[in-house]
């Protein structure tokens, strides 16, 4: 195995380029979606709910739309999207025949899904200001929460999709694990009403820590706590990156 | 003069299966080398391996003078690969695709560009330079590949099949500028099964099944060597007096299902021993004659 250079930002770029050609026909999914939940939850399902932890439910989920979407962003990016540059397009097949190495291509695809995880989140956290949902200048956490976290998912993702045989197989990865995990990382309830076993498992969740730091952020409630969060997301994401690397020379040079 | 890719025992093992066994060549700078076999021959796994794409399971090689191993990066700054299908950027347009693959070289955004308009140029395209990948027709694409793999001038050009899928006219005109480049001093390296294309190009070849190399040796030399010069087909109701005939002659000869193919080292030779034979064909001897004399007639996979 070779370690990733710098030209691992080359990749990064190509992806980038592919998304400012495409960014229109990719809105719909990291902007609209987001919203037509929180407005659907906000609003919808906040009518008969009413204050949770102080806070509107409306307010009180915003936070964890940005990091679930965050997670979605980098996860849809670094399965699907990587997938199909892998074996459809051939795309790493044709990068790998310049200086570059598998593990500048992998690490180039993980830092645009966590990208990806940046741009959903500044999207959605521009329209929540707008509507008068950021209420204090701690709001830049945001932009460093969505990059951990999509840092973590991009990289377990491309773990995945670096075993899976086909694209299909993508269907499991997000309906029993990504879909899941957005319904048990204290998105739309908070965790403490939970049994304490489902409590304890849910904090190893990352996306769990995610929306605890984007949550705190909002609300202006920051504390030196949210480190251990961010730590915790750099490390299953540094795992993961590591296994991502490993598994990824495996499939592709035979 | 000196090797620009020397191979010593190489050596590719997929789990049991052994893809290239143990192989010796070298390649002279300034040549053009082909790789010539059916499918399943080893071509494919052995210019993968100089590509530094595909770990040696044993053996030695080198690329201008540097260690596939341990070299990668450096030789593959050296190499122009053309994959035997294309892997062009779908999403980005004919000259975008270009720039791209030209950052990966690290070259400078308008090198890049002036060297996309040639490349272009060069492999008539330029008039699509704005234009969708995915509205170019089959032979445009691979033009555009054969292109892309020029574009940062490289030492050793690598070609896997190259003008596989294109028509006649792109084909000659491929043909026309790969001795264009080697006349210019580059380096070519390139598998094929087209007989036509080893004969035209290749300076030197190498005939490989099943892992192996057969022969090697100018294509010229080749066929003269393993077949002579001048090839009889006979029909399968003149070839019993026929064999006859060979059993006392100094021609060699190879039944094949219906036909029975005589082979001679001169037109006078083989007038003395069959003589004119009706319904017979023929015709000089090619390289394709030599390929299934020596790699068999049976199907290969």
């Amino acid at each position: 195995m070779s370690r990733p250079s710098y030209r691992a930002w080359f990749v990064w770029q190509r992806d980038g380029d592919v998304f400012l050609r495409l960014w229109r026909s990719e809105a719909a999914g990291f902007l609209g979606e987001p919203l037509f939940v929180l407005a659907a939850m906000g609003f919808g399902l906040g009518a008969y709910i009413g204050q949770v932890n102080g806070q509107s439910y409306l307010s009180f989920i915003a936070p964890g739309i940005i990091a679930a979407y965050a997670m979605f962003g980098a996860s849809f990016e670094c399965t699907y999207g990587s997938f199909i540059r892998m074996e459809v397009q051939r795309t790493f097949e044709a990068i790998i025949a310049t200086p570059l190495e598998v593990e500048d291509v992998i690490a180039g695809e993980i830092l645009w899904g966590a990208t990806r995880a940046l741009l959903s989140a500044m999207a959605l956290l521009v329209v929540l200001a707008v509507f008068g949902l950021v209420a204090s200048p701690w709001a830049v956490l945001v932009p460093v929460a969505a990059v951990f976290t999509g840092f973590a998912f991009a990289s377990i993702s491309m773990v995945f999709t670096a075993i899976v045989p086909g694209i299909n197989t993508f269907n499991y990865y997000f309906t029993l694990f990504i879909t899941p995990m957005s319904f048990f990382s204290g998105v739309f309830f908070p965790l403490s009403g939970l049994p304490k076993v489902v409590q304890w498992l849910a904090w190893a969740l990352p996306l769990t820590h995610g929306v605890n730091v984007v949550r705190a952020a909002l609300r202006g409630a920051a504390t030196w706590g949210l480190l251990v969060d961010v730590v915790w997301l750099g490390v299953v994401g540094a795992v993961a990156f590591w296994l991502a690397l490993v598994l990824m020379r495996r499939r592709l040079i035979k | 003069m000196a090797s620009i890719v020397e191979a010593r025992g190489l050596l590719k093992k997929f789990g049991p299966l052994v893809a290239v066994a143990g192989i010796d060549f070298a390649v002279e700078a300034g040549t053009c080398f082909g790789f010539l076999g059916p499918n399943g021959a080893g071509k494919t796994s052995t210019m993968r391996m100089v590509c530094c794409q595909s770990p040696l399971t044993a053996g030695q090689l080198y690329v201008s003078g540097l260690d596939v191993r341990t070299q990668g990066r450096a030789i593959k700054a050296l190499l122009g690969v053309v994959p035997q299908e294309n892997n062009l950027d779908p999403d980005f347009t004919v000259l975008h695709n270009l720039v791209v693959y030209a950052r990966y070289f690290e070259m400078p955004p308008d090198t890049a560009r002036r060297r996309a308009y040639e490349v272009l140029d060069l492999f008539h395209l330029r008039e699509k330079a704005h234009s969708p990948v995915r509205d170019l027709s089959g032979g445009m694409k691979r033009r555009l590949v054969l292109a892309r793999g020029l574009l940062h001038e490289p030492r050793i050009l690598v070609l896997d099949e190259p003008t596989t899928g294109l028509d006649p006219q792109g084909r000659h005109m491929v043909w026309q500028k790969l001795r264009q480049l080697r006349e210019q001093g580059t380096t070519v390296l390139l598998s094929t099964q087209n007989m036509e294309e080893a004969a035209r190009l290749c300076d030197w070849l190498v005939i490989m099944h099943q892992g192996r190399i057969l022969a090697q040796g100018s294509p010229a030399d080749l066929v003269r060597e393993h077949v002579g010069s001048q090839v009889v087909e006979v029909p399968a109701d003149a070839a019993p007096a026929i064999v006859g005939q060979l059993s006392r002659g100094d021609a060699t000869w190879e039944e094949v299902e219906d036909t029975v193919y005589v082979f001679a080292r001169d037109r006078e030779a083989l007038h003395r021993t069959i003589g004119l034979v009706p319904g017979a064909t023929y015709r000089p001897a090619t390289l394709e004659d030599v390929f299934l004399h020596l790699t068999g007639r049976g199907l290969t996979e």
